[in-house]
């Protein structure tokens, strides 16, 4: 039962930060801008949230540098993709070469030290409850954060007006345009979105997961949170699942190899990637019917006057 | 205030030459302000970027040496790039290619091989390479699956397989337990220029590459097919090309040409097969491939000069303590750049400052 409970928790953690990377993209995709740089933005947001933790011996303040951090590596993106109209693909690819080498610049000097990690809920009485005592009552604030963020953001696509312009923002940009509403300024907020969440995504990580920060840490986190929003149709709903899912197959990986079931272990750790690559098949093949992306997703805008 | 883009009525030729040029001279303006910020002068630091390694001899071979997997890998990406084939899994094709041509090296050491073993680790290499860039190609194709996504994928992969091989089956029973396969014998290492030197065998076949494509792309059908269907999907369609068949052309050489300067890499200067072998090579080649303007003679001169960097990097680290970091940082900002200058070719920048301006222009 013990086990359960510690794999159930386990799990938790490791989907956390593939979700809150998640929800974010999918907002920003849902304006119809493709931003590829979430690993870069993650990675930022680890490094400055780790500073940000350590310096002042806060983990809410570690917290607010990620998000900082992640928004102001989106402006950059916003800025290029948005503003000069450059290819997105491109412009992702080159945030996140840029935020692997920043990273690495501001962590250098935080190489090495351990922080304590964010506290977890304890209610008497509630957490202790066996098994789904500390998974529902003893998390950490991150992860109830990442279930609120999600039901927020599937509140605002589906049920208010701002939510309904940015999707239609993200399915016919000219049409939103000839409507009057303001597309670039739209699309511009919900990459910045994407980069506060990224960067708290990537905070996550030392402040919560692991209490120290390695160069590279994200290891392709902020990639296999793309491929989700992808998993998801670009619906908030499914993106939970796939996001579980994924923390899933993490964790089993990491058991199976302390169970020495006799598979060399890099073999267990290609499995995530492995899942990813496998999951876009499926989920592309059973799609050929027509796509569920954005129509408009990726595509360049150039407001004429 | 409010930045305006109006589209150009022709494709601005002049631009098109200086913008690698305007976008390397904004990097520099922006390591500059780094360097300060880091606490390095800023003149002693780009000295030791760009200049010091163009003064000695061992300096000019080893940028020549790191040049030739980047050139290689970027050639191949350009080709997928002017198709709107998104292949940004070249690391991983590197690597597997390096693996692949390495089975030979390892399994003919110490018998009395003879000279088929180096071009027959090569031919591997790249058939290799091109397989494992058929994975997401065939993804894209058939299933409709996001390239992008896929390749890139498939590198963590292909580094967790390398990194099993130099831990388990081929370690070097003699290497003290280093992660690392034994040293290559000489049939399987490529032959250096210079007896003594660090210029070898590879940078010819780099050459010989950039030929080849600058013929490909300028002199036949295949390569007008490549460029039409990029830039003209729909004049594309109508001319009966067929842009799958691309993909899975330009995907395959492109997964060669890594796979192939994976080999080259390995057999060459590095000499065994071990964790780490590329830092980075498969995502600098996309640097590579934009800084050249997706032209070979342009990534020519692209690759040589990101090879600058990485040798610069080293000696700014030895000399100033600069982190190898910073380097990251620069190809990272140079790519940025690189990027905005190439939208001055299609649009023209205006700056805006009140609503009123914009209708009048408008009117």
């Amino acid at each position: 039962m013990e086990l359960v409970e510690a794999i159930i928790l386990a799990v938790l953690a490791a989907s956390t930060p593939l979700l809150i990377a998640a929800t974010g993209e999918l907002v920003t995709e849902r304006s119809g801008v493709l931003n590829l740089g979430v690993e870069g933005m993650m990675i930022v947001g680890a490094a400055c949230g780790f500073a940000g933790a350590w310096l002042t011996g806060s983990i809410f303040v570690g917290a607010l540098f990620g998000i900082v951090a992640g928004t102001l590596m989106s402006l950059i993106f916003a800025l290029m993709a948005l503003g000069l109209a450059v290819n997105q693909v491109a412009t992702g690819l080159a945030l996140t070469i840029l935020g692997i080498g920043l990273s690495g610049l501001i962590g250098a000097g935080f190489v090495g030290e351990r922080l304590t990690p964010a506290a977890h809920l304890s209610i008497p009485g509630l957490t202790d409850i066996p098994l789904i005592g500390r998974v529902l009552f003893g998390e950490d604030a991150f992860v109830y954060f990442s279930i609120a963020l999600i039901i927020g953001v599937w509140w605002f696509l589906y049920r208010t007006r701002a939510g309904l312009i940015l999707r239609a923002c993200g399915d016919n940009h000219v049409s939103a345009h000839a409507l009057g509403y303001p597309v670039l300024r739209i699309r511009t907020f919900a990459v910045m979105f994407g980069g506060a969440c990224a960067g708290l995504a990537g905070a996550y990580l030392p402040l919560a997961y692991t209490p120290f920060f390695i160069p590279g840490m994200t290891a392709g986190r902020g990639w296999i949170a793309l491929a989700l929003v992808v998993f998801s149709s670009w619906r908030p709903g499914r993106l939970v699942v796939g996001a579980y899912l994924f923390g899933a197959v993490t964790i089993l990986q990491l058991h199976a190899q302390g169970w020495g079931v006799g598979i060399p272990s890099q073999f267990m750790s290609a499995l995530p990637y492995l899942a990813t690559v496998i999951v876009l098949v499926l989920l592309s093949r059973a799609r050929t019917g027509g796509s569920t992306a954005p129509a408009a997703l990726g595509t360049v805008f150039v407001p004429d006057r | 205030m409010q930045l305006v883009l109006e589209k150009r009525a022709e494709r601005s030729n002049a631009i098109a030459l200086v913008s690698p040029l305007i976008a390397i001279g904004l990097t520099i303006v922006t390591m500059v302000i780094l360097f300060a910020v880091l606490g390095k002068n800023p003149l002693l630091a780009l000295q030791a970027y760009f200049i010091a390694p163009l003064t000695d001899g061992y300096s000019l071979q080893e940028i020549a040496v790191k040049a030739t997997p980047l050139v290689m890998i970027a050639i191949g990406l350009s080709l997928c790039y002017l198709a709107n084939a998104w292949n940004i899994g070249a690391e991983g094709q590197f690597l597997i290619g390096a693996v692949a041509g390495s089975w030979i090296a390892v399994k003919t050491q110490g018998t009395d091989a003879g000279a088929w073993v180096l071009p027959a680790m090569l031919v591997l290499a790249a058939a290799a390479g091109a397989l494992y860039a058929l994975i997401p190609a065939i993804c894209k194709v058939k299933f409709g699956a996001s390239e992008i996504l896929t390749s890139l994928m498939l590198v963590y992969v292909a580094d967790l397989f390398l990194d099993y091989l130099v831990r388990g089956p081929w370690r070097d029973p003699h290497g003290f337990n280093f992660p690392t396969t034994a040293e290559f014998d000489p049939v399987a290492t490529v032959p250096l220029l210079i007896e003594g030197g660090r210029l070898h065998l590879g940078s010819i076949i780099a050459l010989l590459v950039v030929a080849a494509a600058a013929i490909l792309l300028g002199r036949t059908i295949k390569g007008f097919e490549i460029r039409v269907v990029g830039a003209a999907p729909r004049a594309a369609r109508f001319g009966g090309f067929n842009a799958n068949q691309l993909v899975i052309l330009t995907f395959a050489v492109s997964g060669a040409l890594a796979g192939l300067a994976g080999i080259i890499e390995v057999a060459g200067p590095i000499g065994h097969l071990q964790p780490g072998i590329s830092p980075g090579y498969g995502f600098t080649a996309i640097i590579v491939a934009f800084l050249g303007r997706l032209n070979p003679l342009g990534i020519l001169v692209a690759g040589l000069f990101l090879a600058l960097t990485f040798i610069g990097g080293e000696q700014a680290q030895i000399a100033m303590k600069i982190p190898l970091d910073v380097t990251k940082v620069f190809q990272g900002i140079l790519l940025f750049y690189v990027l905005a200058c190439d939208s001055l070719i299609l649009y023209r920048f205006k700056l805006v400052f009140s609503n009123r301006q914009v209708a009048r222009g408008a009117g």
